[in-house]
């Protein structure tokens, strides 16, 4: 017998769950569609993940291993607190390593690594409504969506286009789901959007200021908004990661030094840390090897 | 209302032994079933509802309702006491009125409204709408249908015993009034498996 009462398993309340479950069935039930719920105050604050939170905690069983990411790495102050905040409610395993989790949570980025069926993705979403910035008033967004009436995002890219001379949204760009909804992806670099597409892993979406949930089902149709002679495209860098010589990865910059010095390296710490296992290594990865990838069998002296 | 006296002390039973992780456990099993339209889920050994109200239903339901949440129930399930039992193991109150009901329990297929009388949401909230669960004889053997949509990489066969005979012409309907419409958890017994409304259904 247990000597001080703890807490629900997870958290939140039994009753908390429910409304929360209820509402990821009719997200899933309506891909791209922004459900209400009830969200509660979190031992955290707004713009931290609450959102996210509340829908891990509502999905989160004893089995499951958690993943959180901030920006794609396991290691920054958001990600830290929120592992911790699980392992302490739940008592659930944790991992940094995308293929072993079972849930990930994540802030503004998609793994590296590709999802899985097994997987599910709950992403923190701070503002959910792709029109905010359009139309302020919540009356007239939902008309919109209920008329399909997506026009002004058009005008938006658009006017990107007449300014800049391409689409300058880099991040948060809108996807259109089974061509029906348009849905904020969350604040994920465009380079992530492709990953949506058809993935065969669940990904639910969870704004706790904003108080809404939604969803895509494995395999569903995720297409960024474009125009016929502008097309989608995702950022490329000039660059392998200076770390791993990691290339078709989305890569931070890190200033390292006073003297303008910068390198590139992943953005997913648990990416470019697997692959630097494997024997791969940059530039600036300490060993002093080559700056050119190495095969597993050239780097068996490395030492770090 | 007058409340009923309980008819039935085994009405006090047959609700999660453990509450928690039993109804976490049926629902993420549920998800996975309308994440996944056509897969089964495994639903048995977690609630006992007063019959014919199988196991699954019964399962869903304590995962999924409670005060909150109107509830329709068919003639069947009415006789059979499940309105007591949803009571005392979800505190749901019931609804006559199908477009009332934010969950729907139908033991005997045959005896379905037509879908459209149930509540369909409305276009700036389709969220608002009945979560069908539909009774069926089995969930393998019966009638092959293939299915496709999100969920679905390309498409699934299952087999479905015991639909209603209109139930075709009601899904193209239900799919018609996308994004509005009703979702279903077709039940037997111990397991589960999902139609949400953006799947389609084909015979053969």
């Amino acid at each position: 017998m247990s000597a001080l009462p703890t807490y629900n398993f997870a958290y939140l309340d039994e009753q908390t769950k429910r409304m929360i479950r209820r509402a990821i069935l009719k997200a899933i039930a309506i891909p791209g569609y922004q459900v209400p719920f009830a969200s509660r105050e979190m031992p955290m604050p707004y713009g931290w993940g609450t959102g996210g939170v509340q829908v891990t905690a509502a999905i989160i069983g004893p089995h499951d291993i958690l993943k959180v990411i901030d920006q794609g790495a396991d290691d920054t102050t958001n990600a830290v607190s929120i592992r911790a905040f699980f392992e302490k409610t739940a008592k659930v395993a944790v991992t940094t390593r995308t293929r072993e989790a079972t849930i990930i949570q994540t802030r503004h980025r998609m793994p590296e690594t590709p999802l899985a069926e097994a997987q599910t993705i709950v992403f923190q979403v701070p503002i959910p409504e792709p029109l905010r910035y359009l139309e302020p008033r919540e009356t007239e967004t939902r008309v919109m969506h209920a008329l399909e009436e997506y026009g002004l995002m058009h005008v938006k890219l658009y006017e990107d286009i007449a300014r800049h001379g391409h689409i300058a949204t880099t991040y948060a760009y809108p996807v259109k789901v089974e061509g029906r909804y348009v849905m904020d992806p969350s604040p994920i670099p465009k380079f992530d959007n492709p990953k949506m597409h058809r993935s065969p892993a669940l990904q639910l979406f969870g704004a706790g200021r904003e108080k809404r949930i939604y969803a895509l089902p494995p395999y569903t149709d995720v297409v960024s908004l474009d125009f016929e002679d502008h097309p989608f495209a995702v950022q490329h860098f000039e660059q392998p990661c200076a770390l791993c010589s990691a290339k078709g990865v989305y890569l931070d910059e890190v200033v390292t030094d006073d003297r303008g010095g910068r390198i590139f390296v992943c953005s997913d710490t648990d990416h470019c840390e697997e692959r630097r296992a494997a024997g791969f290594t940059g530039p600036q990865d300490g060993s002093g090897k080559a700056d050119s990838p190495n095969g597993p069998a050239a780097s068996e002296g490395d030492a770090s | 209302m007058v409340a009923a006296p309980m008819q039935d002390a085994a009405l006090l039973d047959g609700g999660f032994a453990d509450p928690v992780f039993d109804a976490q456990a049926a629902f993420v099993r549920i998800m996975n079933a309308f994440a996944r339209p056509g897969t089964i889920a495994e639903l048995g050994g977690l609630a006992r509802p007063p019959r014919p109200v199988s196991p699954a239903a019964g399962a869903a339901l304590a995962t999924l309702a409670d005060y909150d949440t109107p509830v329709w129930l068919d003639a069947a399930a009415r006789q059979a006491g499940m309105a007591d039992w949803l009571a005392f193991h979800t505190g749901a109150g019931v609804v006559d009125v199908p477009d009332a009901a934010r969950f729907a329990l139908c033991c005997d297929p045959a005896a379905l409204p037509a879908l459209g009388q149930f509540a369909q949401g409305i276009d700036a909230y389709p969220d608002r709408s009945t979560t069908i669960l539909l009774t069926v004889d089995a969930l393998d053997g019966g009638l092959p249908l293939r299915l496709a949509g999100p969920g679905i990489e390309a498409e699934t066969r299952v087999e479905v015993a015991g639909l209603p005979a209109d139930f075709a012409a009601q899904w193209h309907e239900n799919a018609r009034r996308f994004p509005r419409g009703v979702d279903l958890l077709l039940v037997c017994e111990d397991r589960a498996m999902a139609l949400p409304r953006t799947t389609r259904v084909m015979e053969g």
